[in-house]
């Protein structure tokens, strides 16, 4: 089939160095020296004014850390890290502290603009209330916490929040001001201990989100952090921490996007989530670092724990993720289901394409009586690329009238890439009810043929399709970052047709 | 005005000869049948028009309007105004009836130079034709074709042509699976848009379809060429006598 035959030959030619968000800021930075060693922790915990306590719970992660080996398996392959060639901490230089969005660096600015998301939030930045009657999602508040390489350097609409009793602000900024909350809860979720890449993060986190929404408070708006990466050569380890106490509820938005380079960066995230009785917290993200250029080459590593756990009853914690990035994703956002009734979700989008290598997915634990979790992947690969989903699904003993629902659906576009689905189902109680549900399917050429014939490119075609086939899941996103996730993952899959 | 120009046109498949020196000559407000036994090239013509891939034109030439069609991609083909009503539609999964008809009508419209419209009327625009062919609002808010009965299926490929103003159309057993009643809410939309600007071929396997398009021309395919070309009364004839006497003229 010569067309057939074209298509690939398409998917071969992937240019991915067309990179949409590949672009520098140059700002003065302020590094740690390279290596990893208990000097570089006391560092970046001195540069952070940490208290005493912090800086043991940082160097007692260092010393697990050192006795520990990284994991091996998943279906990602990567050549060896050097943690000793890595820089640790980087942060833009603080000319002075900053009262007000008009201070923040011009250059930090310019890179939102760029990354066509800031029009819209900066005016939300400024304070500039839409107009009344318009859209009702344009008069939706979006709290932005800013981080830009490894500082938060900008925090806002503290005023209105603070009011509700939420705290949203940087996590070392958390660590001085409550240190009593964060003392109480950081590590609880995921312990220092609990894998190679969180050990890693515990010992050098640099900065990242803090939340706690009180008890019976609705938080009155969406709370969202940018990420982006900035330093050569500079690893990023963000460690969030969200606290939806009794009867609370906060959603929140994660989306991240970094700048082209030829030398590969790490990332090891840590985001804990705890909920008490009846509080929900909603986590959502965007995923978009730099995948690498058309041979493979850069490309972020992206090794993320991400672990809620319902503390209490009728709590729930839902993961919505679209993954559009990295050149390699290890990534299981999961729910520990500990409180009776409490329930759990995952959706989410995996997109892969040119040489990324995914390996996704999530883990729910049920632990209390009736609990329930839900899982909604979709991966889609394209180009050389390879995409897992990895999930585990366990009842525990006690978990009486434990109930899932897990639907896998892989879409490959090209013949040059895999799908893979590796899901574990453990019961340990007879009452529990498991569904498994997976199917893979290809873009076929008849699909795409009628698309053509009715006036749209190869490129539309796919978008749209892609976007059809991932429909249940965008359906989860917030408004805006719906809208957005819809043409990244077109954007995304640009490279996987001529 | 010649709007499609046919000559000695061999297209293969896998090394195998479907179309063998075809000739055809189709002018603006002309409606052509195309009848044939199964196997006899006719949706393999339908495709090569249509710049479906897979198959290889290794002899001939089409034109459109004296433009080399074969050297266009499907999709400006499309915007030049040919229009292939399909045999069998595709299934989209998730993407609504209503934003496919809306994305490629904007594609179509920006391709030849006009703006896209404005959701009002485009809306309007939908719920009018929708309204003639019995196109319910519930369907159009589901995926494309998903769970579409046979009928449901055409009547959304009558609905896409008038939607997109080609200039030729080309209809693809557009009567397969369809009851009478279907048949009829489906011939009358393409009545229709019959127009002295416009072209149709009209492929189809029985008589019956021609009952409803009458055509100004008929021609009988087999094994890869146009063996016999008349006036509509040439369908009746095939209505009498069947294909065989053809394949042996073949």
């Amino acid at each position: 089939m010569v067309a057939v035959q074209e298509t690939v030959e398409r998917v071969r030619r992937i240019d991915v160095d067309q990179y949409r968000y590949g672009f520098e800021t140059q700002i003065e930075s302020d590094k740690a020296p390279k290596g990893l060693s208990e000097d570089t922790v006391r560092f970046i915990s001195a540069k952070k004014n940490e208290p005493a306590w912090m800086l043991e719970w940082r160097l007692e992660a260092y010393r697990r850390w050192l006795t520990m080996t990284e994991p091996t398996w998943a279906r990602v392959d990567y050549p060896k890290i050097d943690y000793q060639d890595i820089y640790y901490y980087a942060a833009p230089k603080p000319k002075k502290t900053l009262s007000s969005i008009d201070e923040i660096d011009p250059e930090i600015l310019k890179t939102y603009e760029k990354l066509g998301i800031p029009l819209r939030e900066v005016a939300i930045l400024e304070g500039v209330e839409p107009p009344p009657g318009g859209p009702p999602s344009a008069n939706r508040k979006i709290a932005v916490d800013a981080v830009f390489d490894s500082v938060s350097v900008a925090t806002t609409f503290q005023k209105e929040l603070k009011a509700a009793g939420v705290i949203f602000m940087p996590i070392s900024e958390a660590i001085r001001e409550h240190p009593e909350l964060v003392q109480k809860y950081l590590g609880t979720v995921v312990p220092t201990s609990d894998n190679y890449f969180a050990t890693l993060n515990s010992a050098v986190f640099s900065d990242g989100s803090f939340v706690y929404v009180p008890p019976g408070v609705r938080c009155p708006m969406e709370l969202s952090t940018y990420f982006r990466i900035n330093e050569r050569n500079t690893g990023q380890f963000e460690r969030t921490l969200i606290i939806a106490d009794k009867g609370s509820y906060v959603s929140y938005l994660e989306g991240c996007t970094a700048p082209q380079r030829d030398e590969n960066q790490l990332h090891a995230a840590v985001v804990e989530l705890v909920t008490f009785d009846d509080a929900e917290i909603k986590y959502s993200t965007v995923q978009n670092w730099y995948p690498g250029n058309s041979e493979g080459k850069g490309g972020i590593y992206n090794f993320v724990t991400k672990r809620g756990d319902c503390r209490g009853k009728n709590s729930k914690i839902s993961w919505t993720q679209v993954e559009t990035g990295s050149a390699i994703t290890w990534k299981y956002p999961s729910c520990i289901l500990r409180g009776d009734n409490s329930s759990g979700e995952f959706y989410s989008i995996a997109i892969s394409n040119g040489f990324q290598q995914v390996d996704s997915g999530t883990k729910m634990i049920h632990l209390g009586k009736n609990t329930s979790s839900r899982i909604i992947s979709k991966g889609i690969a394209a180009g050389k690329s390879q995409n897992t989903y990895r999930g585990l699904v366990s009842a525990h003993r006690k978990a009486t009238g434990a109930r899932n629902y897990t639907a896998c659906d892989s879409l490959l576009i090209g013949d040059k890439c895999g799908a893979h689905t590796v899901p574990y189902v453990e019961a340990k109680n007879s009452s529990a009810t498991f569904e498994h549900e997976a199917t893979t399917s290809k873009i076929s050429e008849d699909v795409l043929f009628y698309c053509l014939q009715r006036g749209l490119s190869e490129q539309q075609a796919i978008g749209l399709v892609v976007n059809g086939f991932a429909k249940d899941v965008l359906q989860k996103l917030p408004m805006e970052f719906a809208v957005e996730a819809q043409k990244l993952i077109s954007i995304s899959l640009e490279g996987s047709v001529g | 005005m010649t709007l499609l120009e046919i000559q000695d046109l061999n297209v293969g498949v896998d090394s195998r000869e479907i179309i063998r020196g075809l000739d055809l000559m189709v002018n603006a407000g002309e409606v052509h049948a195309i009848m044939g036994p199964n196997g006899s090239g006719k949706s393999t013509l339908s495709h090569v028009i249509a710049g479906k891939s897979g198959y290889e034109v290794t002899g001939g030439h089409i034109l459109f309007r004296g433009e080399d069609l074969l050297e266009m991609e499907p999709n400006e083909r499309a915007a030049k105004g040919v229009f292939l009503a399909f045999q069998y539609p595709v299934e989209i999964p998730g993407v609504t009836t209503m934003n496919f008809l809306r994305t490629a009508l904007n594609a179509l419209r920006k391709a030849r130079g006009r703006g896209e419209l404005s959701t009002p009327e485009f809306l309007k625009k939908v719920r009018e034709v929708a309204g003639s062919l019995n196109i319910t609002r519930d369907m159009l808010k589901r995926g494309v074709n998903v769970g579409f009965s046979g009928g449901e299926k055409k009547r959304n490929e009558v609905l896409q042509m008038a939607l997109f103003e080609p200039s030729l159309c080309i209809l693809d057993e557009i009567d397969s699976g369809l009851d009478i009643d279907a048949l009829r809410i489906v011939a009358s939309g393409i009545n229709g848009l019959r127009s002295p600007e416009r072209a149709m071929i009209v492929i189809t396997h029985y008589q019956r379809l021609l009952h409803y398009i009458v055509p100004d021309y008929v021609h009988v395919m087999s094994k890869g060429r146009v063996v016999k070309s008349g006036g509509k009364e040439l369908a009746l004839e095939l209505e009498a006598c069947g294909y065989a006497q053809f394949e042996t003229a073949a």
